[in-house]
């Protein structure tokens, strides 16, 4: 298979507001952008965690949900033509004379001059419960995705949660499994009505077997589950034999494989200048809620103003010959041109 | 001013004082109580505040929201008293409020 590599100036490794903003920045300088979020939309936290929420420290704004200020910063930077690369996590940073070579869990490859890291609280990851053990059964016996349907066939399949991922994948396992439970800690569910309604129907016929109740043990040997114990919603716990079991309680953020790019980290965060937000290596940046610094708050609008400082010396990489000029989009008709709006 | 006793999975204890208004789970942070860990910042979008109410408030601090239920599905070892921290708004008749911190949230 030949390598496919993409070539761009910067890669911008996140998709929330500050990743966003980043595009504009550097898109004004001229510096052409791709952006990868391991979330299927832009948004980042945003959209993700609380996409209804209001927020009312964004300068100009008095109020704006998540939701509402991200789609307004993807109007904000349509001309600048960044390309988005969803449901991809990026894996491993490469140094390369001059630039580096980035590489996505889906295979893509990115050559770029500079990286903008605007990760924020790192990569969204499926919850692991705190259930002593588990790790000996991760990837054998306990699973937080589905890959491939057919490592599910015709085997004894607990699922656990109340969410529309749990429900799918219930619903979609069902007819290749040897059996199917669900398990839930109450009757109400946070998934589609029309899903939950199909997973009772199959309930009624038997073909679902659907239990109440929160796993608080797991009993097997060497990666092989062979039970689980649950304590049901009266207190009293009962065994649920069960091959695989697939636990869908959300996600949350991990720092993820930035921690092996070699770059210094302080407690899980990249530590930056004030003048250049660049981390330990030129060239690389770090903006948003994943930097730290002296004074740093983890706000939108303090991320917005380290993107635009980033983007003067992410311009130094890309164009070392260029001077750059400092302009304002009021008055230059250069950069008004760029907007589209002249 | 309420006073709040978080109660640690160890048994230790720790009052601290909150003003009306403010969150349980604000107070917590705000006194780094451990265990606590809020990690959305009080948004109800996370399930890391997640607290036990001492049988004996829970009438006064009430039942779950909707929205607060269904993201208690997404914490551990949840129970009947299980509450999230951040929807629980403190006020001068929940001075005494007594709330436990579970072994693990997650």
């Amino acid at each position: 298979m030949s390598e496919h590599v993409i070539k761009t100036d910067a890669v911008i490794v996140g998709a929330g507001p500050v990743a966003l903003f980043a595009v504009f920045e550097l898109g004004l300088v001229d510096i052409k952008a791709h952006v990868i979020d391991i979330l299927d939309r832009p948004g980042g936290q945003c959209t993700e965690l609380y996409p209804e929420k209001p927020i009312y420290d964004v300068p100009g704004l008095t109020v704006v949900t998540g939701q509402e200020l991200t789609d307004r910063l993807m109007d904000q930077i349509k001309p600048f033509g960044a390309e988005f690369h969803f449901n991809q996590r990026v894996d491993t940073l490469e140094r390369l004379d001059g630039g580096y070579r980035l590489t996505t869990d889906a295979g893509t490859i990115l050559e770029c001059k500079v990286v903008v890291i605007a990760a924020g609280g790192g990569s969204f990851t499926p919850k692991r419960p705190p259930l002593p053990g588990i790790e000996q059964y991760e990837g054998t016996s306990v699973f937080y995705s589905v890959r491939k349907v057919e490592n599910f066939k015709d085997r004894d399949v607990l699922i656990v949660g109340g969410g529309d991922s749990a429900l799918d994948w219930a619903l979609n396992l069902q007819p290749i499994a040897k059996s199917l439970t669900l398990l839930h800690r109450r009757a109400e569910f946070r998934a589609a009505p029309a899903s939950v309604q199909k997973m009772l129907d199959l309930a009624e016929q038997g073909a679902i077997n659907f239990k109440l109740g929160q796993v608080t043990e797991l009993h097997g040997e060497s990666g092989k589950l062979d039970s689980v114990t649950v304590k049901g919603p009266d207190g009293a716990t009962f065994e649920q034999p069960t091959e695989v079991m697939l636990p869908f309680f959300g996600l949350t953020m991990k720092l993820g494989p930035v921690a092996d790019w070699g770059l210094n980290l302080e407690e899980n965060l990249i530590p930056v200048d004030t003048a250049k937000f660049e981390t330990s290596e030129k060239g690389i940046f770090a903006i948003g809620d994943i930097n730290t610094y002296p004074g740093k708050l983890k706000l939108i609008l303090s991320g917005f103003h380290e993107a635009a400082l980033m983007a003067q010396q992410a311009h130094k990489y890309v164009y070392p010959d260029k001077k750059l000029i400092f302009q304002y989009t009021t008055s230059s008709s250069s950069l008004q041109k760029k907007l589209g709006v002249k | 001013m309420a006073r709040i006793i978080f109660i640690q999975k160890d048994g230790t204890k720790r009052v601290v004082e909150a003003e009306p208004g403010m969150t349980v789970m604000e107070a917590a942070v705000k006194n780094a109580i451990p265990g606590i860990a809020a990690e959305c910042g009080g948004a109800c979008a996370c399930a890391t505040c997640h607290v036990y109410v001492d049988d004996a408030w829970r009438e006064a601090t009430g039942t779950p929201e909707q929205m607060e239920e269904d993201m208690l599905d997404f914490a551990f070892d949840v129970r009947p008293a299980s509450r999230l921290s951040c929807q629980i708004k403190v006020t001068e008749a929940l001075d005494g409020l007594v709330v436990s911190i579970p072994e693990k949230q997650f």
